[in-house]
């Protein structure tokens, strides 16, 4: 167990080192600097830009800074926010992402485990087949779709919620339903089908034979067995979150790191957007990493060594 | 019936016939045929197969129903809401070229007067008035839905915009059948790629095995580790925007899930004695490949494209939602919508079409690759 975390660890960080490397070169081939945003600029104001950023030096030896730093966990200085360091402009951002993110995971599985529920045990009911519609709508639409006509029907329309901005409790609702739309639908469809297939075996007919409660059969037998595979379908889950973070922060105008990303890459800000990337990959390789680990602790006939095919 | 009336010569053994009793009673179905029965009982996925045949189709022959171009942009008829022949009596259809505003206030009169307003008119020629509520004089007790007959207004009669137009006063019908067929079109050329590298690339790993496989497999690790959210956005900055930078940027990781079910297929496949006797009757590896394995991985991977489709159809559209995808004078159904957005307050007309569009191929694809899977292979279920 100890050797397969190691190993991979090991993975994590050659794959996060692909990735610094791969943006750090796409940024050097794109086209326009950040500097150009001002086009005032003359030579000479140019030339005392271009050294205080170490933008004069031969691309390899920006490379070696970059990954210097880099591993010092300084993530350089943004070209556009005021000179501040990346790591303080994430460090300020990741908060309001983390609680937007945080608070659509929760409502989306909790909802969408009672509606995958209600529907396995009435398996074939229009309970059923609404909960089939729902999930499928969920995982058809767009989030920004929903975000859009949410803000339109109960912001402008109706008047009832803030449409935008980060204020309070009242202003994260709007956000929080459209970013949990999706895991909803998928945690329904999943527990909807694994519980269907739980209550089908063997020894749940024998918990019926030895007289358990439904409510016992239901829960202590059923949704527990289900509930063991419920890790494989996070990955799904906190990419769309990660996705929807980006569109969802920029209709709602939350100062989250979905915008902030946007915005750097709309205006050439290098040092944020690698840092960005560099995060997104990270959390991003922490929660399959996560998920194998909890597999194999959950279900031991799962071998983590070889386990994929 | 009383038991002693039947005799028991009435009964005759049926003679077993052995020339009979192994003939085969109906016809011979293949795999296609039976899993085109299968699919044909799936009413979802007969309806998702409907929805996407006809959206095809009208975005084909979409852009075609009238005169208006693409691109033909009038800003005397901007903004125009949707009018549709027949439909106007209709009233919650809103297909009847008004617009509709509802205002409280405290007289009839001071909400009648909001509403003019609001549409920038001094008289009430162009206005009808629904008043919801008769006020008492205090504070928004009297509530009245204005309609703006802006067709009439413009002195445009006779024309009908189906979908309305857009902020630039162009035909949003004609816009919404050309950014679904650009749409479509970004999302089945990536599926196609990312079918022909997935399919090489896995057939490859598993056929051959051994050093091979671990090593292509070790580079997928490294692949699928990256979020291709990343690498989308990160290519769509290096290359010219355009839709050749958006097949690219989808395509660049898409495939590894490809490679992945077609590699585990062949792992699976290539130990069984069909393809032995094909060695043996010395088949070259491209043969075997391409006439043994390949085929019969046929079903996992139409069943994967059909999920790659509507994958691509929502990154397009949400790479144009963030401002990185198409640019202006392409559309797609992504653009359309984020120009839409920007009018949705007081023009959501705008939006809701292409909105709707893309929610049905959305919906259409998602349902027809589910009752595709349970067709082709019963033995899947996930």
């Amino acid at each position: 167990m100890v050797r397969y975390i190691l190993q991979r660890l090991g993975y994590m960080l050659l794959t996060l080192f692909l990735i610094a490397t791969f943006s750090f070169f796409l940024m050097k081939m794109l086209p326009g600097s950040p500097m150009k945003a001002e086009q005032k600029l003359s030579e000479a104001q140019l030339e005392i830009l271009y050294e205080k950023y170490n933008l004069d030096d031969p691309v390899p030896v920006q490379y070696i800074n970059y990954l210097g730093n880099l591993a010092q966990g300084d993530l350089g200085v943004s070209f556009q926010m005021n000179n501040q360091p990346v790591t303080a402009l994430l460090a300020s951002r990741i908060p309001v992402s983390a609680h937007l993110g945080f608070q659509a995971m929760i409502l989306g599985t909790i909802l969408g485990m009672l509606l995958g529920l209600v529907a396995a045990v009435r398996n074939n009911s229009w309970i059923d087949y609404t909960s089939n519609v729902i999930s499928v709508i969920g995982i058809s639409i767009p989030s920004f779709i929903f975000a859009g006509l949410l803000q339109y029907f109960v912001g402008v329309k109706l008047g009832l919620l803030p449409i935008a901005f980060w204020e309070g409790f009242q202003h994260t609702i709007m956000p929080t339903i459209a970013l949990a739309i999706f895991p909803l639908a998928i945690a329904a469809r999943f527990l909807r089908t694994e519980m269907i297939e739980v209550l089908g075996s063997d020894y749940i007919v024998t918990a019926r034979a030895k007289g358990v409660t439904k409510g016992g059969i239901m829960f202590k037998h059923g949704l527990r067995n289900a509930l063991i595979p419920l890790v494989t379908v996070m990955g799904p889950m906190a990419v769309s979150l990660m996705t929807g973070t980006l569109v969802i922060e920029q209709i709602f105008s939350i100062p989250g790191i979905g915008e902030q990303f946007v915005t750097s890459v709309t205006t050439n800000d290098f040092p944020v957007i690698m840092g960005t990337t560099l995060f997104f990959a990270f959390f991003f390789i922490l929660i399959i990493l996560v998920i194998d680990i909890l597999y194999g602790i959950i279900d031991p006939r799962i071998r983590l060594a070889g386990g994929k095919d | 019936m009383d038991k002693e009336k039947l005799n028991k010569d009435l009964f005759v053994p049926a003679k077993p016939d052995e020339n009979e009793s192994e003939q085969i009673q109906r016809p011979n179905l293949t795999y296609w045929q039976d899993a085109w029965r299968r699919l044909k009982t799936n009413k979802g996925a007969i309806f998702g197969l409907v929805v996407i045949v006809l959206i095809g189709i009208m975005s084909i022959i979409g852009p075609h129903f009238n005169e208006d171009g693409v691109d033909d942009q009038d800003l005397g008829l901007s903004k125009l809401p949707p009018r549709v022949q027949g439909l106007e009596s209709i009233q919650w259809l809103r297909l009847d070229g008004t617009k509709t505003e509802t205002y409280e206030a405290a007289s009839v009169e001071a909400a009648k007067e909001r509403i003019r307003q609001r549409f920038t008119q001094t008289d009430d020629e162009f206005i009808t008035y629904d008043v919801k509520r008769e006020g008492d004089g205090s504070k928004d007790s009297a509530k009245v839905a204005g309609f703006y007959h802006v067709y009439e207004a413009k002195g445009l009669q006779d024309e009908y915009f189906w979908f309305g137009t857009d902020t630039l006063g162009r035909d949003l019908f004609t816009r919404t059948w050309y950014g679904t067929r650009i749409s479509l079109l970004i999302a089945f050329v990536a599926a196609a790629i990312d079918m022909l590298i997935g399919v090489a690339y896995g057939g490859i790993s598993g056929y051959f095995g051994g050093r091979t496989d671990n090593v292509m497999q070790r580079i997928i690790e490294i692949l699928v580790g990256i979020p291709n959210l990343v690498v989308v956005i990160l290519m769509i900055m290096i290359l010219d925007p355009g839709i050749i930078a958006i097949i690219i940027a989808l395509t660049i990781t898409g495939w590894t899930g490809m490679a992945r079910i077609v590699r585990g297929q062949v792992l699976k496949l290539k130990g069984q004695e069909f393809v032995l006797a094909s060695r043996t009757l010395g088949s070259s590896h491209p043969r075997i490949l391409s006439k043994h394995l390949i085929p019969n991985t046929l079903g996992m991977i139409i069943v994967n494209t059909m999920f790659t489709i509507p994958n691509a159809i929502f990154f397009e559209a949400f790479l144009s939602f963030i401002g990185l995808g198409l640019q202006p004078p392409d559309a797609s159904l992504g653009t359309l919508i984020n120009d839409g957005f920007k009018a949705l307050q007081i023009n959501p007309h705008i939006m809701i079409f292409p909105a709707i569009v893309i929610s049905l191929i959305m919906i259409g694809f998602n349902i027809l690759a589910d009752g595709l899977r349970d067709a082709l292979d019963p033995k899947m279920r996930e």
